[in-house]
């Protein structure tokens, strides 16, 4: 396909979309992964919820504690 | 659907419909290309660089819809403290913010053979590098805070004052005299692309969408689990402080 003479436009912009959108997934991906161990490994210490129901995790919590990791 | 909105539900139904979005959205990526690339035809003043255009107006409006999706879980976070709606907001901030980069890139790598240079301070221009601006200050603001239903509330505040450049954006091509085209799809006499290039573009935007729609439930599921993790680590941090006192 002969992309005519503004052919590195045309690729460039193919190419940073790709490699921006790539670079979302990876990072989306890595993120789970990150949670997903150190959840594992919490809960492999015998940590355990007063209560099972996720929605608990999502109230104020205490600002106090710094949990490196966790967002 | 309200209680579609617990977080318990959230993840068992989110966990099922994943593999299949992203299936989805791979496939009509891959139709929305072959049709851009093979079927579209060159455009006669333009020629082939308006290939650019197929990625470069879904990243727009997907950009804009995120900021939307933001702005309509600010009102949840604020009005309801619904606990998955600062989830939702945290979790499109860095989809809105990669889309809009992407506009703004594909439309310097358009607008330098098209216009003559990659960059102009055009009203449309610059109301979406706005747009970038906000973005990243909102990824700042969620990372400065640490308690995350604290850093919910101020985001919130900051992202329902941003919603004021959306019609900015949309309109700024019809209030001020601007070098970048007025609108050729979305307006009230319909479309004024001709259907061969119409098509590609709306299966390029439906593919944009669902791969947007899969990271951002991806990314809620994540801030989930993060809040879930942070939770147990106060619970063990707490535990530890009793025993050693």
């Amino acid at each position: 396909m002969d992309l005519g003479p503004h052919a590195f436009f045309i690729v460039a912009s193919y190419a940073t979309t790709a490699l921006i959108l790539a670079a979302l997934i990876f990072k989306a991906v890595l993120d789970h992964r990150a949670q997903v161990r150190a959840l594992a490994e919490l809960e492999a210490r015998g940590v355990t919820r007063r209560s099972q129901d996720a929605s608990a995790d999502l109230r104020p919590q205490p600002s106090a504690l710094h949990v490196p990791g966790s967002g | 659907m309200w209680s579609l909105a617990n977080p318990t539900r959230f993840m068992a139904l989110s966990g099922r419909l994943l593999p299949w979005l992203g299936f989805a959205a791979a496939l009509v990526l891959a139709a929305g290309l072959s049709l851009a690339w093979f079927l579209a035809p060159a455009d006669y003043q333009q020629g082939e660089t308006v290939r650019i255009m197929f990625l470069h107006v879904p990243a727009a409006w997907l950009a804009l819809f995120f900021y939307l999706v933001m702005a309509v879980s600010a009102v949840g976070t604020l009005a309801w403290r619904h606990p998955l709606a600062d989830v939702s907001q945290k979790a499109a901030v860095p989809i809105g913010a990669a889309l809009t980069l992407i506009c703004l890139v594909t439309g310097a790598l358009w607008g330098r053979p098209m216009w003559g240079a990659y960059w102009v301070w055009d009203a449309r221009l610059t109301s979406m590098l706005v747009l970038f601006l906000m973005y990243c200050g909102i990824l700042a603001l969620w990372r400065t805070i640490e308690e995350p239903s604290r850093a919910a509330r101020a985001v919130s505040i900051l992202t329902l004052i941003g919603v004021v450049n959306l019609p900015v954006i949309k309109f700024s091509v019809d209030w001020w005299n601007t070098l970048h085209q007025p609108a050729s799809v979305l307006r009230l006499g319909g479309p004024t692309i001709h259907p061969s290039m119409l098509y590609p573009l709306l299966v390029m935007a439906l593919g944009f969408a669902l791969l947007g729609l899969t990271l951002h439930l991806a990314g809620m599921r994540t801030e989930v689990l993060s809040r879930r993790v942070r939770t147990l680590a106060i619970l063990e941090a707490e535990r530890l402080d009793r025993q050693a006192a």
